[in-house]
């Protein structure tokens, strides 16, 4: 935390940094790779972009390493829109999240869809004024994130495959895993702790609340405004859309109709509405079919 | 006899719950708003923080920006924080062009005023109407740079922006009293809506 010229004022607090991803909620964050995307994606009402050079399903055809993008990139897109801009660090790459608060970045993403820098250790994020989100597939996951100082988390899903059948697992392990919560006493929820790697003082809060103490968004395949209204009557708080959006035919159109879908995500009317004409969807990869080796989700620890 | 004013939150995106929660604690009858026929029987509307921009392309897309400035204009009470603000105000600088407004309260609004996320905070302020400062969560926050005729100033920001306004039925702020647990800006405007509760309708409208 720091303190600004407001007299008593503090910057970097966790109400601060929570608060920012409520403000999120019901909404659609999209990959964007330059302004002109950018552009597309605040037109259509995105809550948000994440700034990076090749959205995850080049990631995975290119192979390589994967790492933070160009600054001038990020504040490229910076320059265009008004929405908060968010931008992607390695895992526990420190450094690279140092780059990206001193830019001004409204978000930092620690994540599995780059390459990792730090196999046993996450950045500590409770050192930053600017907030992390972090992904998870289970509970225990996304609670040792929150630990770290993560104000906002997302299920994983797999990236760049435009299959959402791991994000439904995952948005349904966490969601399932608070619901038992719910009905354990307290001796049981030290058990629960000690089987999740979890603080107990996290595992109570979340058993207290029913839900995570932060937002929790899904991510990974989404490619369809009935993928993300899915997401949603799951009980996601909102949907990340990586490569659905600008691998697909006519992304301005798919892009809007995501947003309208995530919005009214409980009626099947207005769905069926905006899913009319979108044109042809990333043409995506089974997630089934990936080689163990292959699969981003597996990152983290 | 006296009921429980019925307030909707307009959720469409952002954040609704924690105005639903705060209103239900402050003595409302709190309920979600997210068409044009969710509308009718309300007594008040609390238009919440989240990014503007998506609000207001909803609302056009889903025909709500007239039922709602029709509502205003007949004088149903509304509040406005954040973004909130940003869509009750008549003017905005930083937004997008033609980004959809409701309009309504008298006043220029700056976007993102204070920065970036980095540069969000939170601070005492004092507020007029209430004893003792209110503890005011600032996130990529607007602030008020022209206010209008009839526009009272209930807060002001270090740097001397207004930062809290209310004419007549309309109220907004820049912060979220919503993420602090103190209720005492919702009960502010709890009271404002049970006072036109009574009072009949300016214009005879419904």
């Amino acid at each position: 935390m720091t303190s600004t010229p407001v007299p008593g004022a503090v910057t970097g607090s966790g109400t601060v940094k929570r608060g920012m991803a409520e403000m999120l909620k019901g909404g659609v964050i999209m990959d964007v790779v330059d302004a002109s995307q950018a552009r597309i994606a605040e037109d259509a009402g995105a809550v948000a972009v994440m700034a990076l050079e090749r959205v995850p399903a080049d990631i995975r055809r290119d192979g390589g390493v994967a790492r933070m993008s160009d600054p001038d990139m990020i504040d490229g897109i910076k320059a265009e829109v008004s929405v908060p801009v968010m931008a992607k660090a390695r895992i526990g790459h420190f450094v690279e999240a140092q780059v990206l608060q001193a830019i001004g970045v409204d978000y930092v993403d620690e994540s599995e869809v780059l390459t990792p820098a730090d196999y046993a250790h996450h950045i500590d994020k409770r050192a930053f004024t600017v907030p992390f989100v972090c992904g998870a597939t289970n509970l225990g996951e996304a609670l040792r994130r929150i630990a770290e100082g993560a104000a906002m988390i997302r299920s994983k899903g797999e990236a760049g495959t435009g299959d959402v059948s791991q994000a439904t697992t995952h948005i349904r392990t966490i969601l399932g895993e608070i619901k038992r919560l719910t009905v354990m006493d307290e001796t049981e929820l030290f058990e629960a702790a000690k089987e999740m790697r979890a603080p107990v003082e996290l595992v109570r809060e979340t058993a207290e609340l029913g839900r995570l103490p932060v937002v929790l968004f899904t991510a990974g395949g989404v490619a369809t405004p009935a993928d993300a209204a899915m997401m949603m009557q799951l009980g996601a708080d909102g949907v990340f859309i990586g490569s659905g959006i600008f691998k697909s035919g006519d992304p301005a159109q798919r892009a809007r109709a995501c947003v309208e879908a995530t919005a009214y995500f409980e009626d099947a009317d207005r769905i069926a509405k905006v899913s009319r004409g979108l044109g042809e969807a990333m043409v995506g990869i089974s997630a089934d079919s990936l080689g163990a080796g292959e699969l981003l989700a597996q990152r983290g620890w | 006899m006296t009921r429980a004013p019925v307030i909707g939150v307009l959720s469409l995106q952002g954040g609704v719950r924690e105005h639903l929660e705060a209103l239900t604690r402050a003595g409302a009858t709190a309920v979600p708003v997210k068409t044009a026929t969710a509308l009718e029987g309300l007594d008040g509307l609390v238009v919440p923080g989240g990014e503007s921009t998506a609000i207001g392309r909803l609302l056009r897309v889903f025909d709500l920006l007239d039922p709602l400035r029709d509502r205003l204009a007949a004088g149903l009470p509304a509040y406005g924080s954040c973004a909130g603000m940003v869509l009750l105000a008549e003017e905005v600088v930083d937004g997008l062009p033609g980004q959809p407004l409701l309009g309504g309260l008298d006043i220029t609004v700056r976007r993102n005023a204070f920065g970036s996320q980095v540069d969000s905070f939170e601070a005492d302020l004092p507020l007029d109407g209430l004893d003792g400062d209110v503890h005011a969560v600032f996130i990529r926050a607007p602030w008020v740079e022209r206010v209008g005729d009839g526009v009272e100033v209930l807060a002001r920001e270090a740097g001397g922006h207004p930062v809290a306004v209310r004419s007549g039925r309309l109220l907004a702020t820049s912060f979220h009293p919503e993420l602090t647990g103190d209720d005492r800006v919702h009960a502010l405007f709890v009271d404002l809506v049970r006072s036109t509760m009574a009072a009949p309708t300016p214009g005879g409208a419904p």
